[in-house]
């Protein structure tokens, strides 16, 4: 049974919350993302799990995931370690295979999703039975903290583009904090075939064909790694072609 | 997919009746419209729009039809799609800009972050967490 510890309390109502947490040298962020995971999940009271997939990273990131097994509980975080990078989808499935939650958050380990949403991307879900619900950086109060004006420009430039040519019924496609029915999921995964930023946008753009509903909540993307890592040249070739790609066969 | 059942469908009826599998045929492509309507890809639903207008600009421009409209019609046609292009550049650009003006900074969520993780680091060094 759940003890009572301060403002927790237990909702039992059925539904549980698996976080997919793909991660590569991560073993700085990764502390502090389970931290607050475990404190807002906590705070809210829904059922969650947490599962580490991590693709043999150097640094040590799966020992610190071991260490924060042993403070949390195997049935809070589990590790679904796998021997070197591959692909977001194949982590995808490669988490959800064991999965026991009904529902699926899919977010980035390095901080720049902050886990303080949760609670309103489930409280939308309810809202409208929605399939899918999509964090966006692009509406309401939505935003995002780190970005220069050549940034700023690369996005909504891109994201107007891919508004025009896919007209796809969702404000931020590229972004990737997002919570989807399990079953969801997994039927979306195995249809995409795309790489990159352009996975995260194929994932939407099938889920329109397949008539799956899309909620939104507006969350604040704080990109800390900017400065190191500048969008540059090839990415924004390689997202074109995916995009046009998408365009022509979709 | 819906295709080629229908083709399955004019084949076997054609077969087993007596009706001509030429009005089948022809019954069963006015079917087959909307679906392909409806499952177009994105590239061909420009394609065909693009067609539409660009054959209804055409028939008034040049009058291929032989239709007499007033010369009023033809001028006001002729330049539309350069003046069309134009407009939505503009649109584009202002509805882009606006964007990247009102793009929200989310300073107090960095501090936030900020002040989190310093709690955070300090609350796993007592639980036991060795950075």
């Amino acid at each position: 049974m759940a003890s009572r510890k301060g403002s927790q309390q237990s909702r039992g109502d059925g539904d549980k919350y698996s976080v997919l947490l793909p991660t590569y040298n991560e073993r700085e962020n990764l502390p502090l993302i389970v931290w607050l995971l475990v404190k807002y999940f906590g705070e809210s009271g829904y059922e969650y799990e947490i599962i580490v997939i991590d693709d043999g990273s150097p640094d040590g990131t799966l020992e610190v995931a071991e260490q924060l097994q042993k403070i949390y509980g195997e049935d809070k975080i589990l590790l679904r370690p796998r021997a070197k990078k591959l692909g977001l989808g194949t982590a995808y499935i490669h988490g959800i295979k064991h999965a026991r939650g009904n529902y699926v958050f899919i977010m980035d380990a390095d901080l720049s999703h902050h886990p303080k949403f949760i609670p309103e991307f489930i409280k939308k879900q309810r809202e409208g039975g929605y399939d899918l619900v999509s964090g966006t950086r692009y509406r309401g109060d939505g935003g995002v903290y780190g970005w220069d004006l050549r940034r700023k420009l690369i996005s909504r430039g891109a994201n107007y583009v891919t508004q025009v040519l896919l007209r796809p019924g969702a404000s931020d496609l590229t972004g990737s904090f997002r919570l989807y029915k399990k079953e969801v999921l997994v039927s979306l995964v195995e249809r995409c075939v795309s790489k990159g930023y352009v996975f995260q946008m194929e994932m939407i753009v099938r889920a329109r064909q397949l008539n799956y509903t899309i909620g939104e909540v507006p969350i604040s993307f704080v990109d800390r790694v900017y400065g190191e890592s500048k969008l540059g040249g090839n990415e924004i070739v390689s997202f074109l072609k995916g995009l046009l790609t998408l365009f022509a066969t979709t | 997919m819906g295709c080629s059942v229908l083709d399955h469908c004019v084949t076997q009826e054609a077969e087993s009746t007596d009706v001509p599998p030429s009005l089948l045929a022809s019954g069963l492509l006015a079917l087959k419209f909307p679906i392909i309507l409806l499952t177009m890809t994105k590239l061909l639903e420009w394609v065909f729009g693009v067609s539409v207008i660009g054959a209804a600009w055409a028939l008034v421009t040049f009058d291929l039809l032989n239709l007499r409209l007033p010369v009023a019609y033809k001028e006001v046609a002729w330049p539309m799609p350069v003046y069309l292009l134009v407009v939505f550049g503009c649109y584009s650009l202002a509805t882009v800009g606006y964007r990247v003006a009102t793009f929200n900074d989310c300073e107090e969520a960095s501090k936030e972050l900020q002040d989190q993780i310093k709690e955070a680091k300090e609350d796993l060094r007592k639980k036991g967490l060795k950075m």
